[in-house]
């Protein structure tokens, strides 16, 4: 048994987009916080702290976890992803993100990190996806800007993309 | 929105968290999933002074069968139950329900014992484990115990589970053979908490219909193989029962016509795929 | 010069924005990084919706772990002054509360602390003192003479009414054949961005400046009013604005009192703070859209021929007037007849404050209150004369040969051809197919409807449009105010290559990409090729009042204005290039990235020879050319003038056209509404860019979407605020949003600079009332009120409910009936208890005793025979707070009678309630105990826990009469009623 006390911080360490990381975190800091302000990884954003809007949603392990849900030290020892981890080099976008430029599946950005990543575990898990099964998917998210339609062409545009040929050469240039 | 200082534990096995838990009595709460713990944790809804995280309990987190019966133990996550290629034969009504169940991102992390402990009346777990007479099993350091569905849930988030002790697992009996299972729910959005949800059992001579969002907890009713007005009459008589409240999302009036159609159709369709 | 070539604009090109956005590298407030020893605010709120401040005790608080300060509305008194209003009224607009609290959720304090989790610590632990007020939430009832007062130095709580009338109303409504009507009741709702509100601010004691870095959306004519507050003169005031913004909808206009709040918070640490504000303190304080009781009658031909109208319109703006309010009343002023010629006109128009969060700018503003009542209005028409609903909407169209044209109320239409729009809609979108089906529908017995709606969607506001609130000789004597104006720069660098710098402050709208691609076009150079950046710094960047996003001005204003710097810079280009050439200006091109002399081959020179030359070779430049490095560029349109002696006022610059129809199906025995089809026809003037005028198309309709059906930010009749969460403010998602039809006609406007008008607003005016004729012509209903939830669809439909059973109806005595909005907690019960009445008694009047049967009781004192004070820890099931309790007994007739009154207070929110005791000696030595209470209950707790809240006082109310009984009688068994009834709300 391992007891953290609340009064002070511990290391925690985990795997982030594929590296180890480690920070100081006190039992009750939030994933959230710990990713964004401890490690720096911004690109996972805030926007409810209860677990409905998505916004934070990364994947623990491979499977979508909203960040605000999850207290850092439940990071131990886990594989973490988050947006920054999806595209295949920095000035190169992922399909699924070269296809949510294309169908102007964003306008602010700042939902956009969670839906990505739930997607990116979703069709991981069901590569042949119908439009009500990615509503329901990005249902668990909250966009205020687009109607949602954009982002469930992209996704079935880039789902297909992947289908076809999954070993695709990504976009060439951001 | 950030929560109160409160000391975790990493439980090693299931008797540290039971000591854990017989140490702190209700200054103590258990986080599996946490995906109802952390929001009243961040809302300071809830100031527990330690966390005990039964996720790395070795075996905990693997479904078994036991006899006829699923037992679904504290470290099971909603989507891996959801997940079993057996679950729409052995449990349809399970494999009917959890589909409604929050989203996708939450089901992979919340557990299922974690949603009976929450005890939320509008829940599709507690009202699953009522519909179809599950049991709760319990633990403290000292004793181990089961209760029946009908009298774990005791009111709004209220159950009968002591401070000291943890849901060690929940038990769905399997589908009988000439059982017909239907479950269907009413919510503002998808994935939302029901304003009403109702699961029905149809065995060859009994209808029992389980209903939640309306009272404090699920409730459930069995009657005899009724159809026309005496099914009416006894969903209207339910319907009535449960003291239905008007609240933000809908009124009381809304829930009784729901008991009445929603419970009607629910039991039409239990009927029908009878097997 | 030749013309230039459009390359660009009009291409849904790929977006320049997307890709930092789409790989976690965007730059939002909370991704920036802030100063090494900059601390954190919390704020405390207002659990009371109007009460007095007695006393703060923080200093419990100040002495915990890292707090660096608390700030009270004491100290924010003495720094500040109140932010200036739009009215000219009594009021005084505090960003945080002075001596007294007005809606649930004000700030009280702030405490600045080293990490955000050490200021939500200290804030548990600050302790107010408060005086409930009896408060009004209704603005109907705000303005009876018995209504409590908001600011007692204005008097009332109405605070503005004002007459207007145009052409002959009274004589017109006198000779009509019928006179129709519609009284909405319009809810509260917002635009909820999904990033929050963010502050970071620091205070220069020295020069005596704030430096504010906030995402503030404009309008900049607040810049004033923060700096004024602050009592800096504006240059005083650097307010900056990060890269990008999580959305907006208008709704970041609310950063503004905490710019200023956030401010004062540093200069009294004496170091930066930061700010961001969380999700509950959004949607309970951040801003609301205005909710609006109107009536709206009028007069009317046999034919469906609207003669006149006469609107009354009763706005709420909250607790405070907040500037720019009350803007969302007189936005729409100009175009209060909508898509119709209709040249008689009457309009009372009164503001009322409420005891509700203050309103401001959400996406529509104004246009979904009035769309609302005017389109129903015209639905309502059709349903009376038996008419056609599209014949009647068609009967009363301006018609194409009347553009530019002037309203009755003084707006100018820019341009338009409405019957033709809905003419290709009715085509494009297939009415005829709607209708088939709702035949169909319709002989099989369901409910099947059909609904439209005209709207006009004005777009670059007149700054002047405010002052119609004044009379004419109030804005005489103010002076007058009018125009809009918009600034872009355009600049080139030593190598030549183009940078655009606008103040119209983005919150995901594209802006950079578009000003690319409008720039690209004049310099003939590729869309790449142009950097464009959004941020602004009011320390040291070009801006006005009007500058910021709102009033979808930016493809009419913005857009136009870049291309205005740009094309003076690239006539000066051309200038240089020709003397360059020997050629005349009037030769110069400019493509392919070359600049070059028509028709002389050899003529050419890449663009960035010529456009670095002047910071190289300021001596070639040739007469008449001071330089070409950089143009700024203002822009105002003239036809935006202040408001006439009359009242009239030409409140916007362009005006948008949509129609929209919609098919739906309601399920009467779930009130659930299914969109059949949707189709919104759009004149937006010229398209920029179609892949983000659709964007922007899609975003409001499903906001509209959320309006219609879901959202609604709500208070109880006591003032508590029901819908703190995004469990209970609910935005509507993928499984909720269908795909809608899209089609376009353009009438560019001859008034803007590209001929684009605005185009984010308008779904929001149109599509809830078109979704609420469609539900009313489904099931065929006069009266609804938005949002449409199921509980309300079903009713209006409802048959008469089943009886209940015979054997339930003994209990249902004893469960009170609760009005709508009442969310009083009532129960009764009783106990036979194996005491006599006399130690029961004793038992209610010893402090003692007491302390073991108030749950949780952590020890009461006793200040007088029949006043107790105790601490408390409530709960139920994790939900635990601790609480201060006050404990009054009253109408005491011993042994047999008294009422017990409590309070609690604490973190959590507040609670109150009070019991009937009467103790009746029985049979056998047993005494019965009959009670009957009630409870409210508010704060934190009401608005995060509505669901819980039941449950939790229902079991402390029942913990506290079963202790009770358990402590006179311990062995005394209960009723088994008695233990159901514990707690149960009537």
């Amino acid at each position: 048994m391992s007891r953290l006390s609340a009064a002070t911080r511990h290391r925690v360490a985990f795997t982030l987009n594929g590296r180890p990381v480690s920070l100081e975190a006190e039992p009750r800091l939030l994933a959230t916080d710990a990713l964004r302000h401890g490690l720096g990884a911004t690109g996972t954003h805030v926007g409810c702290e209860h677990g409905v809007c998505g916004a934070c949603t990364i994947q623990i392990d491979g499977a979508p976890a909203r960040a605000c849900l999850t207290l850092a030290v439940q990071l131990e020892g886990r594989d973490v992803r988050t947006v920054e981890g999806l595209s295949p080099a920095a000035d190169r976008l992922s399909v699924m993100q070269a296809a949510f430029r294309r169908h102007h599946a964003l306008q602010c950005g700042f939902c956009t990190a969670g839906i990505l990543i739930s997607l990116d575990a979703f069709l991981r898990e069901q590569p042949h996806p119908t439009e009500d099964e990615l509503r329901e998917v990005v249902g668990g998210h909250l966009c205020r800007c687009t109607g949602y339609t954009p982002i469930i062409r992209a996704a079935l545009d880039a789902a297909a993309q992947l289908r076809d040929a999954p070993s695709l050469p990504e976009p060439a240039h951001v | 929105m950030k929560p109160s200082a409160f000391d975790y534990i990493r439980a090693g096995d299931l008797s540290e968290a039971l000591d854990a838990l017989a140490r702190h009595g209700s200054d103590a709460r258990i986080i599996a999933g946490g995906q109802s713990l952390l929001p009243m944790l961040n809302m300071r809804l809830a100031k527990p002074a330690v966390l005990i995280d039964v996720m790395g309990i070795p075996g905990l987190d693997k479904v078994r069968r036991e006899g006829d019966a699923i037992v679904v133990p504290a470290g099971v996550r909603q989507a891996a139950l959801m997940r079993r290629p057996d679950l729409s034969t052995k449990q349809p009504l399970l494999a009917a329900a959890l589909p409604w169940l929050g989203h996708y991102q939450t089901r992979a992390r919340g557990t299922v014992c974690g949603s009976a402990a929450h005890a939320d009346p509008s829940a599709e777990i507690p009202l699953c484990l009522v519909a179809l007479d599950g049991e709760i099993r319990l633990r403290s350091r000292k004793a181990s115990r089961t209760v029946k569905a009908g009298d774990f849930f005791a009111g709004m988030m209220v159950t009968d589970k002591g401070d000291d002790e943890l849901i060690e697992a929940v038990v769905f009996p399997a589908a009988r053979p000439g059982t017909g299972h239907a479950f269907k729910e009413v919510a503002r959005r998808h994935g939302d908490f029901a304003i009403v949800g109702c699961a029905a059992v149809v065995t060859a001579d009994a209808i029992h219909l389980a209903v939640a969002g309306v009272a404090d907890k699920p409730e459930r009713r069995s009657f005899p193989l009724l159809d026309g007005s005496a099914l009416s009459d006894a969903l209207n008589a339910f319907a009535w029962d449960l003291d239905a409240r008007d609240d933000f999302h809908a009124t009381a009036r809304l829930r009784r016509d729901l008991v009445r159609s929603l419970g009607r159709e629910t039991i039409a369709e239990a009927l029908s795929c009878r097997a | 010069m030749r013309p230039e070539t459009i390359t660009w604009t009009g291409q849904s090109v790929e977006r320049v924005e997307d890709a930092a956005l789409l790989t976690g590298r965007g730059r939002f407030i909370d991704d920036l990084g802030v100063r090494p020893g900059t601390l954190h605010a919390a704020i405390l709120r207002s659990p009371h919706a109007h009460a007095d401040i007695l006393s703060i005790d923080a200093a419990t608080a100040a002495a915990m772990p890292g707090v660096a300060a608390i700030v009270t509305g004491r100290d924010l008194a003495r720094l500040t002054t109140p932010m200036v209003a739009g009215l000219k009224v009594a009021v005084e607009n505090w960003p945080m509360a002075v001596e007294r609290v007005r809606y649930v959720g004000e700030p009280v304090a702030i405490v600045v602390a080293q990490d955000r989790y050490l200021a939500e610590d200290a804030l548990d632990a600050i302790e107010i003192e408060y005086e409930p007020r009896p408060c009004v939430v209704d603005p109907l009832a705000s303005l009876g003479a018995d209504a409590p007062v908001l600011h007692d130095k204005a008097g009332a709580n109405l605070v503005s009414d004002r007459f207007f009338r145009y052409g002959e109303p009274e004589a017109a409504f006198a000779e009509a054949a019928h006179r129709i009507e519609v009284s909405i009741a319009y809810p509260r709702n917002t635009g909820s961005p999904m990033e929050t509100f963010g502050v970071v601010a620091d205070y220069d004691p020295h020069e005596d400046a704030y430096e504010i870095l906030a995402n503030f959306q404009g309008p900049f004519s607040i810049h004033a009013v923060m700096a004024r507050c602050l009592k800096v003169p504006g240059n005083r005031l650097r307010l900056r604005m990060p890269p990008d913004s999580g959305g907006s909808f208008g709704v970041k206009q609310g950063v503004a009192p905490y710019a200023v709040l956030i401010g004062v918070a540093a200069r009294l640490a004496g170091a930066p703070v930061k700010w961001i504000e969380d999700r509950l303190e959004h949607l309970s304080a951040a801003v609301a859209a205005t909710n609006r009781v109107t009536t709206l009658k009028a007069a009317v031909t046999s034919e469906g021929r609207i003669t006149a109208l006469d609107w009354d319109q009763v706005e709420d703006c909250g607790a405070y007037p907040r500037a720019p309010e009350p803007a969302t009343l007189y936005r729409m002023h100009g175009n209060m007849t909508g898509a119709y010629d209709i040249r008689n006109l009457a309009i009372r128009n009164r503001v009322v404050l409420t005891n509700k969060a203050p309103t401001g700018l959400v996406r529509g503003f104004g246009g979904p209150q009035v769309y609302y009542a005017l389109e129903r209005l015209m639905q309502r028409i059709a349903v009376a004369l038996g008419l056609d609903p599209l014949a009647v909407i068609r009967a009363n169209l301006i018609q194409r040969g009347q553009f530019p044209y002037r309203t009755a109320s003084g707006a100018l239409y820019d341009s338009g051809d409405y019957a033709k729009a809905i003419d290709l809609a009715v085509a494009d979108g297939r009415l005829a197919e709607l209708e088939r089906r709702r035949n169909e529908a319709r002989a099989a017995g369901r409910r099947y409807g059909i609904g439209f709606a005209a709207t006009v969607e004005p777009s670059v506001s007149n700054m002047g449009y405010i002052t119609t609130v004044l009379t004419a000789a109030e804005r005489q004597k103010a002076g007058p105010k009018n125009g809009a104006q918009a600034t872009a720069t355009v600049s080139l660098d030593p190598v030549g290559s183009v940078s655009v710098h606008v103040a119209s402050v983005p919150q995901g709208q594209g802006h950079r990409t578009v000003l690319a691609q409008v720039v690209a076009d004049v310099f003939g150079l590729p869309r790449e090729a142009i950097s464009v950046v959004v941020d602004l710094d009011t320390g040291k960047d070009a801006w006005s009042i009007a500058s910021g996003n709102y009033s979808s001005r930016f493809a009419a204003a913005v857009a136009g204005t870049a291309h205005l710097a740009a094309t003076r810079l690239r006539d000066k280009l051309a200038a240089i290039a020709a003397s360059q050439f020997d050629v005349a200006p009037a030769q110069i091109g400019f493509a392919g990235g070359a600049v070059f002399a028509a028709g002389d081959a050899t003529k050419t020179l890449p663009f960035g020879r010529i456009a670095a030359l002047s910071h190289w070779s300021p001596a070639l430049l040739p007469d008449g050319v001071d330089q070409a490095i950089r143009e700024t560029a203002f822009w105002t349109p003239p036809e935006l003038s202040a408001p006439t002696e009359d009242d009239q006022v030409n409140s916007s610059l362009c005006h948008g056209f949509i129609f929209d129809m919609a098919g739906v199906e309601v399920d009467v025995d779930t009130g659930k509404v299914r969109i059949d089809r949707y189709v919104t026809m759009h004149d937006c003037g010229r398209v920029l860019h179609p892949g983000m005028v659709e964007g922007q198309i899609r975003g409001g309709f499903a906001q509209a979407l959320g309006a219609t059906f879901y959202e609604e930010l709500a208070y109880a009749d006591d003032g508590a605020f029901l819908t703190g969460t995004f469990a209970d403010y609910l935005l509507p998602t993928a499984t909720e949003t269908p795909d809608i039809a899209i089609l376009h006609i353009e009438t560019p406007s001859p008034f803007t600079p590209l001929g684009a008008k605005g185009v984010g607003e308008g779904n929001c005016m149109s599509t809830p009332v078109c979704l609420a004729n469609a539900v009313a012509d489904a099931l065929g209903v006069a009266e609804l009120d938005l949002p449409l939830t199921p509980a309300r669809v079903a009713a209006l439909v409802a048959a008469p409910e089943p009886a209940r059973p015979a054997s339930e109806r003994g209990r249902a005595a004893l469960l009170g009936a609760a009005k709508p909005g009442d969310r009083t907690l009532r129960g009764e019960g009783q106990a036979k208890v194996a005491a006599p009445p006399e130690a029961i008694w004793a038992m209610l009047l010893d402090a003692e005793q007491l302390a073991s049967i108030i749950p949780g009781c952590h020890g009461v004192r006793k200040l007088s025979e029949t006043h107790f004070k105790a601490d408390v820890t409530l709960g139920v099931g994790p939900v635990k707070g601790r609480y201060k309790a006050e404990i009054r007994l009253s109408d005491l007739d011993e042994p047999k009678a008294a009422t017990l009154t409590g309070s609690v207070s604490g973190a959590l929110g507040t609670g109150s309630g009070s019991g009937r005791v009467i103790l009746s000696a029985g049979e056998g030595g047993l005494t019965v105990i009959s009670y009957s209470y009630e409870a409210a209950v508010g704060g934190k707790v009401a608005a995060i826990g509505g669901r819980l809240l039941d449950g939790a006082a229902k079991a402390i109310i029942g913990q506290f009469f079963a202790a009770l009984a358990r402590k006179a009688a311990p062995a005394s068994a209960r009723t088994g009623f008695f233990a159901r009834l514990l707690g149960r709300r009537g």
